[in-house]
């Protein structure tokens, strides 16, 4: 056998910087890459085959495990899209939630990826800190939704209940608090001279080639490109609110890592403004009795509104025939939910749009001909999660 | 730029191409001919009155009572214009389609995960086996007649290791 001056190492499954059971096949020249292929769907379950065979709330929960770590956002998208097709109306303060609630998921989602990624890189303190502070919004999620990671609480029509009384003097809290600790993330990290040396100018992608390839998000908004679909095309009332939309130039993993501490400040003065200015008013779609359960006293005394209930959730509703595209601006990118019905009460189609997917794939053009101990910083830098890649 | 005028221009270029141009809830859908789909992606990215240089996503559907049986939706984005754009096309169940993955990279796995879930090939697509599920799995699952439990569920498992192939 001829002997091959590249040695072909295997990166995973089981591999702790991998962030879940992503494989990477790694063609070597010494210490240089020279070829990369990801190898991925050991954690496919079939999510959009089994949604067909699901009524529209109940393939809801389904979205809960996709990106596992923002799973009120996966609910969101859902939600939008399943709404867009029936036409419905969301009442004020049931969007204010939503995007309260999706902005909270937000920071809990920077906050594990900065946690892990410093980690991946050594830098172990951080860890402990973050996870603080994402406690903190898992409890405060827990006090509504009754859930901490798998909450299925965004529900098509609105939510799955009001919130408690002492849910929103604890966002306030929160919030408060909030700013100080990212101000002490940076301290730690920032201006640290090691790293920066792991991160400055690692896997760099310029605007052009993160457009090529489809990449959405902080990633491409690292790059310099100013795509946000909460600004593009916003949804779920985000013309209410004030924010930025924090940009890199240099596209490298300091960058996003910058784009990243940014967006959690503005996500937080978002969450801000959603609890200061939450209107009052119901927090479901009054004006759709046939997708919106009654409320529970109502099935308790009305005898047609508890056939009503039992109706939504064995049968669920029939949307008219059509199409629709509906994505919101998770964590990770673009997530999106292209529906197709035929006039039945399942999903004809229903095609996700995961960001971590796309976005993995650009991870070869990012890592070839860098250092192979760079790998490690390049995957932390998508912030991938495998449950939304496999689907 | 709004995506009416991608109709209209694609209407002007392609007349024979374009089939249907409809909308539904304010998203415009333009089907067109399988055979030119490459001319027309490459005009819609080129053109500069339209710059649809993102490709957001890739899906196929199997439509099993429908003859051509399968199609597949692209979804456009201009991120100068700030518009998306879905277009359509249709494969017959054995035909082929060519491939977009070098007018975008992006659909380079998207393709994949189409032929993968579907079995609809994708002509001079770089690499196209598949990408979700092993590669000795039988069978397309997003096909209508593929079960939802799976084909083999009364089986017991195979397990093959890659020493023994």
């Amino acid at each position: 056998m001829a002997e091959s001056r590249y040695m072909t190492i295997n990166m995973g499954p089981q591999h702790p910087a991998t962030h879940g059971v992503l494989r990477l096949l790694l063609e070597l020249d010494g210490e240089i890459i020279v070829k990369a292929e990801p190898h991925i769907g050991y954690l496919h379950r079939g999510i959009e085959k089994l949604s067909e065979s699901m009524t529209y709330p109940q393939a809801l929960t389904l979205t809960d495990r996709l990106d596992y770590t923002s799973a009120l956002s996966n609910n969101l998208a859902y939600c939008l899209a399943v709404e867009k097709l029936l036409d419905i109306n969301i009442p004020k303060r049931a969007q204010y939630l939503r995007v309260l609630m999706a902005e909270l998921q937000r920071i809990a989602s920077h906050l594990l990826w900065v946690a892990t990624h410093a980690l991946d890189l050594g830098a172990m303190t951080l860890l402990f800190y973050a996870f603080r502070e994402r406690e903190t919004i898992l409890e405060i999620l827990e006090l509504a939704t009754g859930a901490r990671l798998t909450p299925s609480f965004i529900r098509i029509g609105g939510l799955a209940s009001d919130i408690p009384a002492t849910f929103l003097p604890r966002v306030k809290a929160f919030v408060e608090d909030f700013p100080r600790r990212v101000d002490d993330y940076e301290t730690l990290l920032t201006e640290n001279i090691i790293w920066k040396k792991r991160t400055t100018n690692i896997a760099p992608m310029s605007a052009e080639e993160c457009i090529r390839y489809g990449v959405t998000g902080p990633v491409l908004r690292a790059s310099g490109v100013c795509y946000d679909v909460r600004k593009a095309y916003p949804y779920s009332s985000y013309e209410d609110f004030d924010f930025e939309i924090p940009l890199g130039s240099h596209g490298d993993v300091y960058d996003r890592y910058l784009v990243r501490l940014k967006e959690m400040r503005q996500s937080n003065r978002i969450v801000k403004q959603a609890a200061e200015k939450l209107p009052d008013g119901p927090f479901a779609a009054q004006d759709a009795p046939l997708v919106v359960p009654p409320a529970k006293e109502e099935a308790g005394r009305d005898i047609a509104a508890l056939i009503r209930h039992f109706k939504i959730m064995q049968e669920g509703f029939r949307p008219p025939c059509g199409e629709v595209y509906a994505s919101i601006e998770s964590s990770k990118g673009e997530l999106g939910f292209y529906l197709i019905s035929d006039g039945t009460n399942k999903p004809y189609r229903m095609r996700i749009r995961p960001p971590s997917f796309i976005n993995l794939a650009a991870l070869p053009k990012m890592i070839e001909g860098q250092m192979v101990a760079d790998v490690v910083a390049a995957i932390g830098s998508i912030d991938i999660v495998l449950g939304e890649i496999d689907r | 730029m709004d995506s009416c005028m991608a109709g209209d221009l694609l209407k002007e270029t392609f007349p024979e191409a374009v089939r249907d141009i409809e909308e539904f809830r304010r998203e415009t859908s333009i089907t067109v001919d399988a055979g030119k789909i490459r001319e027309v992606m490459t005009f819609l990215k080129e053109n500069e009155k339209l710059c649809y240089d993102l490709l957001l996503d890739l899906a196929g559907v199997d439509f099993d009572d429908r003859s051509p049986r399968f199609m597949i939706a692209y979804l456009l984005h201009s991120t100068k214009f700030n518009n998306k754009l879905r277009i359509k096309t249709t494969v017959a169940e054995g035909a082929s389609l060519d491939t977009v993955s070098d007018i975008w990279l992006a659909a380079n796995w998207m393709e994949r995960e189409v032929y993968d879930l579907f079995g609809i090939i994708f002509n001079n697509h770089p690499n196209l086996t598949r990408i979700l599920l092993p590669e000795d799995f039988v069978g397309y699952p997003l096909r209508k007649d593929f079960p939802v439990k799976g084909a083999d569920f009364d089986q017991p498992l195979q397990v093959c290791l890659e020493e023994e192939r």
